[in-house]
């Protein structure tokens, strides 16, 4: 039997599907609806410095749909928590208290100091939390005051605080990056040299989500004007996947636990941010849409998948993908695949052959006998797997690898011989040329 | 408590969200096959694409540019014998995307507004006469009015429309739909009515031709098909085309129903859309008893499966096989009408031997209709199987006469094919007269 028992940075939870810190973590009624429905973890919305902010009293979300109003991606101008600080703290310790079972992290934002960050930590110590998060990623509001993105987008900053941290409390340190940054693999690196425990990215994307063409307001509007708000959802899970592989990847940091975060909906995302070097999951956005309940499908189907696998933990398979990431470099430029159609499957709506056609490589018929016939042409294939992307039929189009003979576009021979670019003759740093 | 469904929309109009969701099915497919089955080539995938993208205006000019009636064809047209039947999601999951549902969101859409997408260019002082005010006169009406000719159209009726405004069901064109698109469409001017004028008695075609540049004839089919067996004559034997378009003209249709003897036992003779508009009707103003005797089979009707169901599933039922013999009457009312049994004998009918007596007290001749005695001699015009012959461009062998819908030798006896006629000619005599 395959279990779901997680343990991150040091911190236990029954299963690695956390609530990242956010709307749905910020007070003891919603924690308790999340651990009741099954949540392995929470990371409580970011706590601050008393007097509280306050957030704007207008629309908070901006969101990008699909035609059935599917929500692809999700934008907030939100800001840390609103509450005292002693409220928060008092329902932390009730929370802690009444579910010692699960994970609970407190998230952290407040400014470059190191009293303030001694003080706080001390209080968050007392409620008997598992670990603080430092939010150095929240990309809107809080960082024009100097906290949040404004400090992860700095590493040495990040080396500062973090060692604040590590010396002022006992605590498990998990440090949550911002992805608003050229390379991921800085600010995790000056994580891992003040400390951290872990990482935990990726924190929203920069974004405006939408102008209001009638008013010239950005989405969300407050009386007529918008700010860049913080960017989530579906639509962000590439972007977190390579930056935890990226992370995961780099010999300064490739010890370093990663909390996997951005866009996972359901099991499969999940497993695909533990593959690439993910010690567990932060979710919210899923969350937001659908209900807490979402984490039911997010267990059974992860079980299911490991069991069928043959994984009995979740470290069994932490990783298992990483190895597989490579630099462009690297990829062997001997591997020839040409697309395939399923005549059986394919329903004849031509948009492989108008994608290659106007697009790319001319690969792809339109007739063949004056009938309407998508087939490729194998002498034009570059084996782009773009017919792939639009075809609407899952499985009608393959990329075949080509094994043996002679690959019809280039007149080469198929070399079952590993070959890339760094030995390429047409490479001017070529070990071989010259 | 059916007269209600009379002049009810068999199916609502798409709210904006269906509009949405079902545009969204659409696979842009490329040289797509809708567009081959429209009689009339309305880009399709193009209206529908700009439905998706929240310009449902354009999407109504892309639609009007081929078919000046797309807002009748998208009520009436037998959409599953011709773009739906074609569109690639029959193979995919054998649903097709609801194109007339589409087509009448976005009509409708322009429609409403009021505003005319198309402008009338300069008067060219070229004068039309067109013969027929039915889908083919005004769609030829409307094309030589953008190139800034001058149109008479002549009519025998009272008002404008031809089969739309009488020869269809109620239901397919609710709120006077018929009247309002007619009076859309001509609201780009220079198009005039003249009523009450029937070709043959004051109208000449001879002066036609002397007084105006070109003639477009599109008079339709103005005789009906008599059934030749004994009793035919006996009262309560109506031509479905009259009971329709009276009922079409009826104020009230109670009234109506109690003026023709609310007839219980309804028997209509044919397999085309007429023959189930006649029996929807009769059905939906009260009959208990309401048959459609047609002597092929199902699969050699006119009307749709569709169609067929649609009478099916309103309580009609449609007996094939069957010929009539004759029609009983008792006390010189209309009391059974008697069918033999036929089958197909290496192509031709032959009766089994059987028969069938039908109680009815109320007979509708749907048997098909031709061109009146009076149109057969008008002078220098050739026939072809009792209608008009014209060419590829809807020309007559007179220089200066076109023609086009249902009086022609290739009609396919549907709005939007008279729709494409008109339009052909149109751009004919244009060229003619350039």
């Amino acid at each position: 039997m395959a279990t779901l028992e997680s343990e991150f940075a040091g911190i236990k939870s029954p299963n690695p599907f956390w609530l990242a810190s956010a709307p749905p973590t910020d007070k003891e009624y919603n924690v308790n609806r999340a651990f009741e429905a099954g949540w392995g973890g929470v990371v409580w919305k970011t706590l601050g410095e008393d007097p509280h902010i306050v957030n704007v009293n207008g629309p908070r979300y901006g969101a990008v749909w699909s035609s059935d109003r599917k929500l692809i991606g999700l934008n907030n101008i939100e800001l840390i928590t609103d509450r005292p600080l002693q409220t928060n703290l008092q329902e932390i310790v009730r929370v802690k208290k009444n579910w010692p079972d699960r994970a609970l992290v407190v998230s952290l934002m407040v400014p470059c100091e190191e009293k303030i960050w001694k003080d706080i930590l001390a209080q968050v110590e007392d409620t008997g939390a598992d670990g603080v998060e430092l939010n150095f990623g929240c990309p809107h509001g809080m960082s024009e005051r100097g906290m949040g993105a404004a400090v992860g987008q700095v590493p040495d900053y990040i080396t500062m605080v973090t060692e604040w941290c590590k010396q002022n409390s006992k605590l498990p340190v998990i440090v949550k990056l911002t992805p608003n940054i050229t390379d991921i693999r800085y600010p995790a690196r000056a994580a891992s040299v003040g400390g951290a425990d872990a990482v935990s990215l990726i924190n929203t994307v920069s974004s405006i989500v939408s102008v209001n063409l009638d008013t010239m307001s950005p989405e969300p509007s407050i009386d007529g004007w918008g700010s860049h708000g913080g960017y989530c959802g579906p639509a962000v899970k590439p972007i977190a996947l390579n930056m935890v592989s990226q992370i995961a990847r780099d010999p300064e940091t490739d010890n370093l636990p990663i909390s996997g975060i951005g866009g996972i909906t359901n099991w499969r995302d999940a497993a695909e941010f533990i593959a690439l070097g993910a010690g567990n999951v932060q979710v919210c956005t899923a969350a937001m849409t659908y209900g807490f309940r979402i984490v039911e499908e997010m267990q059974t189907g992860l079980l299911n998948w490991m069991e069928e696998k043959g994984y009995s933990s979740i470290a069994d398979f932490v990783g298992s993908a990483t190895p597989n990431v490579k630099d462009w470099q690297d990829l062997n430029l001997n591997y020839v695949a040409k697309a395939k159609i399923n005549q059986d499957l394919c329903i004849k709506c031509g948009r492989c052959h108008i994608a290659c056609e106007d697009t790319s490589h001319q690969a792809i018929t339109q007739t063949v006998n004056g009938e309407r016939h998508y087939e490729v042409i194998d002498k034009e294939c570059v084996g782009c797997n773009l017919c792939v992307s639009v075809c609407p039929v899952e499985s009608c189009i393959t990329m075949d690898q080509q094994v043996s003979g002679t690959d019809e576009r280039t007149g080469q021979p198929i070399s079952s011989e590993y070959a890339n670019w760094t030995t390429h003759a047409n490479n001017p740093a070529s070990n071989s040329s010259g | 408590m059916q007269l209600e469904k009379l002049v009810t929309d068999l199916h609502p109009p798409l709210t904006s969200h269906e509009a949405s969701v079902e545009s969204d099915r659409c696979y842009f497919c490329h040289d797509a096959p809708c567009i081959t089955a429209c009689p009339t080539g309305i880009d399709i995938p193009m209206f529908i694409r700009q439905i998706n993208t929240g310009n449902p205006k354009g999407a109504a000019k892309t639609i009007f540019t081929q078919n000046i009636f797309g807002g009748m064809c998208a009520r009436d047209c037998p959409t599953e014998t011709l773009c739906e039947q074609a569109c690639v999601r029959n193979t995919a999951e054998e649903q097709p995307v609801r194109i007339g549902e589409l087509q009448r969101h976005a009509t409708d859409s322009l429609m409403q507004s009021g505003e005319q997408p198309f402008k009338r260019a300069a008067d060219s002082g070229k004068r039309v006469a067109v013969i027929g005010a039915g889908p083919a006169g005004i769609s030829c009406a409307h094309r030589l009015s953008t190139y800034g000719h001058e149109v008479v159209v002549f009519d025998s009726r009272s008002k404008a429309g031809g089969l739309n405004e009488y020869g269809i069901a109620a239901y397919k064109t609710v709120d006077n739909f018929a009247q309002q698109e007619v009076d859309y469409i001509c609201s780009i001017g220079g198009i005039s009515f003249e009523f009450g004028k029937k070709l043959g008695d004051s109208l000449k075609l001879a002066n036609l031709v002397q007084e105006y540049d070109a003639v477009f004839i599109g008079f339709g089919l103005a005789s009906v098909n008599e059934l030749s067996v004994p009793g035919a004559d006996t009262e309560g034997v109506v031509d479905a085309v009259s009971f329709i378009s009276e009922l079409r003209q009826a104020d009230d249709y109670e009234s109506f129903g109690q003026s023709i003897g609310n007839p219980q036992d309804v028997v209509v003779i044919g397999g085309g859309m007429t023959a189930i508009d006649a029996a929807m009707q009769s059905r939906l103003l009260g009959a208990a008893n309401v048959t459609i005797a047609y002597r092929r089979g199902y699969e050699h009707m006119n009307a749709s499966e569709v169609e067929q169901h649609l009478a099916q599933t309103h309580g009609i039922s449609i007996k094939p096989w069957l010929q009539p013999k004759a029609i009983h009457s008792n006390n010189g009312r209309i009391s059974e009408i008697e069918f033999a049994s036929v089958k197909l004998d290496n192509g031709e009918l032959v009766e089994t031997g059987d028969s069938r007596r039908i109680p009815a007290d109320r007979v509708y001749k749907a048997i098909g209709q031709s061109l009146s005695p009076d149109a057969l001699s008008i002078a220098g015009l050739e026939l072809k199987g009792g209608r008009i012959q014209v060419n590829d461009e809807r020309q007559t062998g007179h220089a200066s006469i076109w023609a086009g819908g249902d009086c022609i030798g290739n009609s396919e006896d549907l709005t939007v094919a008279a729709v494409q006629d008109g339009k052909l000619a149109a751009e004919s005599i244009h060229q003619s007269l350039s």
